[in-house]
């Protein structure tokens, strides 16, 4: 996908969702690697189950990293598909666990981010139980701003380190 | 800082060469900023007496360097002592009032044998030309720095009527590396950085140190056990642990209550962050909070009777405060949208807080000892956090970043002077500065 068709779909999906007109002026990450994918992924409904090979080769799949605004649990629209498939994926394979890794960025407090992490963690745990994934597949641990992926104080890094990581725990 | 405040630090800065010896130990060490309105004081150079080597330490360095620290003196800088008396009887008081000197510090480190030597000081006021204290202080020669903070204690509280908080310890947490390389470990320290020692180590995040109330153990969290925050008690003496809190969800944010037999603690096990009172004893917790909302970073009143937290139910964090049994909590903070973070002086008039304005955390402080409460900014960093009281309130310790580093400040609590602790490497955080030691 060309640069200007990634900005077409952002725009369009910011004067969809009620989540752009919120106060807070982010700037997304720069680095969501094949998350533009899914967007036009039809993951959910294509026919077969998913398998554990899927994890590595499938688009959707793939994206293990759900990004937030900052102070902001709330779940941004493009990480909807991720959330089906991965919640197919649980439904397909019902010994399969996961872990939700919460994180904050470094602003504020240690602690009231760990509370934060655990904010975002339990969102993406949320969506993928409505997308039919079974809550007793997901635990959510909280890092809080412990542990970066991204050492700078500045808005690219922040927007990195906003995150949840999806571990399998089991496949 | 006024002009003429910051040509006074610029002045200072030179006074106070501190740094390439403190360096020796992994430590740098700055002065920034200065009160004009300090006590000036003379701490003369303490010759050791002796047969043997002499003693590494500079007794009356650590002397002059903690009361400089405080914000509450300046002290003379050595090249400027013209005079060098070891004893009362060789002070020539003209000298002194000449240097403008309202006190001065003389004596000597004498050899007392086996390793050991007695450290002889005199405090004299020189206005009114009389001794205000005059002790010898025994020490055993790797120890002299211990001695030599009691004696800033005793010469702190003789002239200023409050104790010293200079014989004390800090607990911090330090991190090195990055991703699956990031190492951690919990550390104490003396109050100005020097002796750091290693408490425990980690390859996953360690958190929030609190000192027990008679300074013998840590409380903090790990993520050792199962990858996910639990809450340990250390004993610093014997090194050995007992995992107190490991619920589902976060364990975090333990704070002794003043008397040591309770945790303060934040638990997410009902689902979001409420904060609980732990008996040690019997393990038993009583729920304090109830709320939608993260409710953490409790810490004690200093009678034990009233919990401040930070918590967002109003939508931001804010200061909060509830009786130590649980029911209603009351708002403490209404200046600045972020506040968080609270640490309590001993005698509750005073709440320091990291406090956030868009992308700028300074510790700021709400002094409620006056009639109405007055607020005061602490720091001039941008991402300043964790700030903890010194045990007479005199100073605070905090965290901030320099480009992509944790660093340690200790401020005194009228901000004019501030000092930075820097770990040679690595990232330093979470400082908690620890209760008065008792001798033994």
């Amino acid at each position: 996908m060309n640069k200007t068709s990634r900005i077409l779909i952002t725009a369009l999906l910011c004067t969809a969702a009620v989540a752009c007109s919120k106060k807070v002026k982010e700037v997304p990450p720069a680095d969501t690697g094949p998350s533009t994918a899914p967007v036009t992924d039809t993951g959910p409904t294509t026919p077969g189950a998913y398998g554990p090979e899927d994890l590595d080769s499938d688009a959707c799949l793939r994206q293990r990293v759900v990004y937030f605004d900052l102070d902001q649990d709330a779940l941004r629209p493009e990480f909807q598909a991720a959330m089906a498939c991965h919640a197919k994926y649980l439904r397909d394979r019902p010994s399969s666990r996961m872990s939700l890794e919460g994180n904050a960025d470094e602003r504020g407090s240690r602690e009231y981010n760990l509370g934060l992490g655990e904010r975002r963690g339990n969102a993406v745990s949320s969506a993928l139980q409505a997308n039919g994934g079974s809550g007793a597949q997901i635990t959510v641990t909280s890092y809080g701003e412990e542990r970066p992926t991204c050492t700078e104080s500045n808005e690219d890094c922040w927007a990195k380190n906003r995150r949840v990581e999806i571990v399998y725990t089991a496949k | 800082m006024t002009r003429p405040l910051r040509l006074l630090a610029s002045f200072l800065a030179l006074l106070f060469p501190f740094a390439a010896a403190a360096q020796q130990q992994g430590l740098e060490i700055d002065i920034i900023g200065g009160n004009a309105s300090a006590l000036p004081i003379a701490v003369v150079p303490m010759p050791y007496q002796g047969s043997g080597a002499a003693p590494q330490t500079d007794v009356a360095r650590v002397i002059r360097e903690d009361l400089a620290r405080s914000g509450q003196f300046r002290g003379l800088p050595e090249q400027s002592m013209v005079e060098r008396p070891t004893r009362g009887s060789e002070i020539q008081y003209p000298t002194w009032r000449l240097l403008k000197q309202d006190f001065l510090v003389v004596g000597r480190v004498v050899d007392a044998g086996s390793g050991s030597v007695n450290i002889e000081y005199e405090l004299f006021d020189v206005a009114k030309q009389q001794r205000l204290l005059g002790f010898v202080v025994p020490a055993r020669a790797g120890a002299m720095r211990d001695s030599a903070h009691q004696i800033a204690d005793a010469i702190y509280e003789k002239i200023l009527g409050v104790r010293g908080a200079f014989w004390t310890r800090i607990a911090y947490v330090t991190a090195t590396g990055s991703g699956a390389n990031s190492r951690y470990a919990l550390m104490v320290a003396d109050s100005d950085g020097f002796n750091p020692q290693t408490v425990v180590r980690s390859n996953l995040p360690l958190m929030s140190p609190s000192w027990s109330p008679d300074g013998r153990k840590l409380a903090y969290v790990s993520f050792d056990h199962n990858s996910s925050s639990s809450i340990y008690i250390q004993d610093l003496v014997t090194s050995a642990r007992e995992r107190v809190s490991s619920f589902r969800g976060i364990n975090s944010a333990p704070s002794f209550s003043p008397d040591g037999s309770r945790l303060a603690l934040s638990l997410s096990r009902s689902g979001n962050p409420e904060i609980y009172v732990m008996d040690l004893g019997s393990k038993a917790l009583t729920q304090v909070t109830n709320q939608f909302g993260i409710d953490t970073e409790p810490t004690w009143s200093a009678d034990g009777g009233t919990l401040y937290f930070t918590s967002d139910r109003g939508g931001r964090p804010q200061i909060y405060q509830a009786s130590a049994s649980g029911g209603g909590a009351t708002r403490v903070t209404f200046q600045g949208s972020y506040n968080a973070s609270p640490t309590v002086s001993y005698d509750g008039k005073k709440i320091a807080v990291a406090q956030g304005a868009g992308n700028v955390y300074r510790i700021a402080m709400l002094d409620r000892s006056l009639g109405s409460p007055r607020w005061s900014t602490l720091s001039p960093g941008s991402l300043d956090e964790s700030p903890s009281f010194a045990p007479n309130a005199s100073m605070v310790l905090y965290a901030a970043r320099e480009g992509s580093r944790g660093v340690l400040y200790a401020v005194s609590a009228d901000a004019r002077v501030r000092q930075r602790l820097v770990l040679a490497d690595g990232d330093v955080r979470e400082p908690a500065w620890g209760p008065y030691r008792q001798q033994r």
